[in-house]
């Protein structure tokens, strides 16, 4: 039931979070992009559950779960280093380097 | 397995082992507990003479025709290679088992005397013990292998004494001229076992020497390898041309050690090997020949050489190195028992000759060091006219002069005239030992010439050791004199052991190794001789050593020497045979400088520091460093680039798992 548009939509939302992680600078759009491609596998899990059972909605609520977890942090990590840099754009962020 | 008492053979080894273990953690932990040094030293050797004793009559009571086997445990189970930890005694183990720890324990005593000053008298015991227990190990040995962790175990103790007084450089110096010089002997020795594996598969005695003679073409290619691979071993352990060269120099160790190792056990081992091997000797006639022809090619040479040294060592060593040259005559003829014998009465009068020296040089050394006069005390040119002071050790040394000369009855005159006699009836058979026989002879004269103008420079004529030293000469105490004294009974019953039928004896140690001897006898029959030919040889030998004898009473002239300090140059043959034929000078000149100089040269300078350092050592670290910068380029710092390389990675992998 409406497989093949729920995974066409799925494919080019994520598709839009890789070009986004790709393209921008900014860490927080970054971090939004990753989101959306987390959703974007989360619409793939539900959209297949209906054939293949039950499991795929679980998985969707543990990927919201750990998504959920990794915003905080994330946006914890970003907040110390826009107190530090007075910044977020990551092309000012490079000191880890060899 | 066979009766229960004989089983307990391990002991034997195990006491001088146990010796080893105690003076070793005393020489570690209380060094001038020399009381208690002396009662493990000399006991463990005392109670080994014992357990070797009681094993020989348990054999001979026993009449045992094939030698008893003990395998204790499995040593070296690789494949094919199955070898057993496993001694063995038969009649030929059982003799060398007595004289090593007969005279053995005679020659401890004698140390507990001349070494009792000594700061290392733990030390050297405890090495004392390791050599005799490595030497039980080389004769009890029931496979090549087994023998094999003796052979190299007594040419280690052997390093270790002779260089006991390391803290001079000559001494360590000729520790490792030894070390070395065995080195390439053993060299021989493991390609001989490495060539009998792969001919018979095995290396335990009694295999080999079943086997061999259905394996082994009489006179074929692989028995004569075998047999010279395996006689170049005994040219390193047993001093003979052209490896002869560290036993002289090994007269810088302690005297005892001299005796005992460098002459009356360790150096017999390879005339001990040949006689073990005889069946594989019997089968390479030219093996044989080699082995009596280096023999005697080295009891003439070396007692060249005995004619024109001071040192009073040194004469003594180049005399064994000619006296081991004639049991080589004399097991290279097939004469095993003759070989034997005289290997048994060397241990004697050369233990003696050797201790006898040794009390001569502890007198004189004694005499120097108190009026602190800094002359050599081994030099015999600082000696003689001590047999007013020393009458004993002049007495029981003269004996031993007349038995090595070969004078009737003493032990030496048995155990020569039966190697000659054999050498003379083989030369019926193959005239190249008409040869070897005149060799023989000559050495003899020249042996009993040295001899003499030993003892006369020693013990008689006017004494040149100095106005006050001479106060200070005096004889050894007894437990340095009462090992002489046995020693001496020793030489002079010695011959006993096997006289012959022609002088109305029994020719006891023939006998008794027939079990041993048998296999190679049947190979290679040994020739008799007419009664009457004898009494001649017999008149002759006799005769030669009277000559030689007398000869050096009439040319000597005692009274004509001066002290080392103030003697004369050597010029023309006197110097040449001074200077031993300069042997030394010519390896060093062939062999030592020329791998000096490769090693310096090329194995160091090039070899070592530039392709070892230089390219496998900094090179490879260059390269892990070169790799590294190269990785430090990937890490940019810019998370954007760490995440195109990420999605392109993914990419990749989906995409080989897709396909």
């Amino acid at each position: 039931m409406l497989l093949g548009p729920s995974l066409a939509v799925s494919a080019v939302l994520f598709a839009l979070g890789v070009a986004g992680v790709l393209l921008r600078r900014n860490a927080i759009v970054i971090f939004m992009c990753v989101e959306l491609m987390l959703n974007a596998v989360n619409l793939t899990f539900v959209a297949l559950a209906q054939q293949l059972g039950v499991a795929g909605q679980i998985f969707v609520f543990f990927v919201m779960a750990v998504a959920a977890a990794e915003a905080g942090v994330g946006l914890a990590i970003m907040l110390a280093i826009y107190r530090h840099r007075q910044t977020v754009n990551l092309q000012n962020i490079n000191l880890l380097k060899g | 397995m066979p009766a229960p008492p004989l089983s307990l053979l391990w002991v034997v080894p195990a006491l001088p082992l146990a010796g080893f273990v105690v003076n070793g953690a005393l020489a570690l932990t209380r060094p001038t507990a020399k009381r208690a040094v002396s009662i493990v030293g000399v006991g463990t050797l005392v109670l080994a003479f014992a357990a070797a004793a009681l094993a020989v009559a348990e054999l001979a009571r026993q009449h045992a025709t094939a030698p008893l086997v003990f395998r204790y445990w499995e040593w070296l189970p690789v494949g094919d290679l199955q070898v057993a930890f496993a001694l063995q005694l038969d009649q030929l183990a059982a003799v060398m088992i007595l004289v090593v720890t007969g005279v053995g324990a005679l020659i401890h005593v004698f140390s507990v005397g001349y070494m009792y000053d000594d700061p290392g008298y733990a030390r050297y015991f405890a090495y004392l013990n390791l050599f005799v227990f490595f030497m039980l190990m080389l004769v009890l040995g029931a496979s090549f292998p087994v023998m094999f962790v003796g052979w190299e175990g007594v040419g280690l103790c052997s390093y270790l004494l002779i260089g006991f007084w390391f803290n001079e450089q000559i001494n360590a110096d000729a520790g490792k001229k030894a070390f070395i010089v065995n080195r390439i002997g053993d060299f021989g020795f493991l390609v001989a076992m490495f060539l009998i594996f792969t001919h018979l598969g095995s290396l335990d005695f009694e295999t080999v020497f079943t086997k061999a003679p259905a394996a082994f073409l009489p006179g074929g290619a692989a028995a004569t390898a075998i047999t010279l691979f395996l006689f170049l071993g005994c040219t390193g352990k047993s001093a003979q041309i052209p490896l002869y060269i560290w036993l002289p120099d090994a007269m810088q160790g302690p005297t005892p050690v001299s005796a005992l190792i460098h002459a009356a056990t360790m150096v017999t081992a390879g005339v001990y090997l040949v006689a073990r091997c005889g069946v594989l000797f019997a089968l390479s006639p030219l093996g044989s020949a080699v082995v009596a022809g280096i023999g005697a090619l080295t009891a003439l040479f070396a007692a060249t050489i005995a004619l024109k040294q001071w040192d009073i060592k040194r004469v003594l060593a180049y005399s064994t190195v000619s006296q081991l040259g004639y049991m080589f005559v004399g097991v290279g003829t097939g004469a095993y028992a003759a070989g034997m014998f005289h290997l048994v009465t060397h241990a004697f009068f050369k233990a003696l000759l050797f201790l006898g020296s040794g009390s001569v040089i502890h007198a004189v050394h004694h005499a120097l060091h108190a009026t602190h006069t800094h002359e050599d005390a081994q030099d015999m040119r600082n000696m003689g006219g001590l047999a007013r002071y020393m009458p004993w050790t002049a007495a029981l040394m003269w004996i031993a002069t007349l038995a090595i000369a070969g004078i009737p009855p003493f032990a030496g005159f048995f155990s020569k005239d039966e190697i000659l006699g054999a050498a003379f009836a083989e030369a019926a058979v193959h005239p190249l030992w008409y040869a070897f026989w005149a060799m023989g002879i000559a050495a003899a004269l020249l042996t009993a010439f040295y001899m003499t103008r030993l003892m006369l420079y020693t013990f008689h004529g006017p004494n040149r050791t100095g106005e006050h030293a001479r106060d200070h000469l005096h004889e050894a105490p007894p437990v340095m004199t009462g090992p002489l004294v046995v020693l001496g009974l020793l030489t002079v019953t010695g011959g006993a052991l096997n006289v012959p039928e022609l002088f109305g004896g029994h020719a006891f140690l023939e006998h008794w190794l027939e079990p041993v001897t048998s296999v190679a006898q049947r190979l290679r029959p040994v020739v008799e001789l007419a009664s009457s030919t004898e009494w001649a040889l017999v008149a002759g030998a006799v005769l030669v050593a009277a000559l030689g004898i007398f000869g050096a009473f009439r040319l000597l002239k005692p009274e004509a020497l001066v002290p080392a300090r103030l003697a004369p140059p050597e010029t023309g043959l006197a110097r040449l045979l001074w200077k031993k034929w300069y042997v030394d000078e010519l390896y060093d000149a062939i062999i030592v400088r020329p791998v000096m100089w490769l090693s310096r040269e090329v194995l160091w300078k090039i070899v070592d520091a530039r392709i070892v350092d230089g390219l496998l050592v900094n090179g490879t670290a260059a390269a892990s460093r070169a790799v590294g910068w190269l990785g430090s380029r990937l890490q940019t710092g810019e998370v954007g680039v760490y995440v195109v390389l990420f999605v392109i990675g993914v990419l990749a992998v989906v995409g080989a798992a897709v396909r």
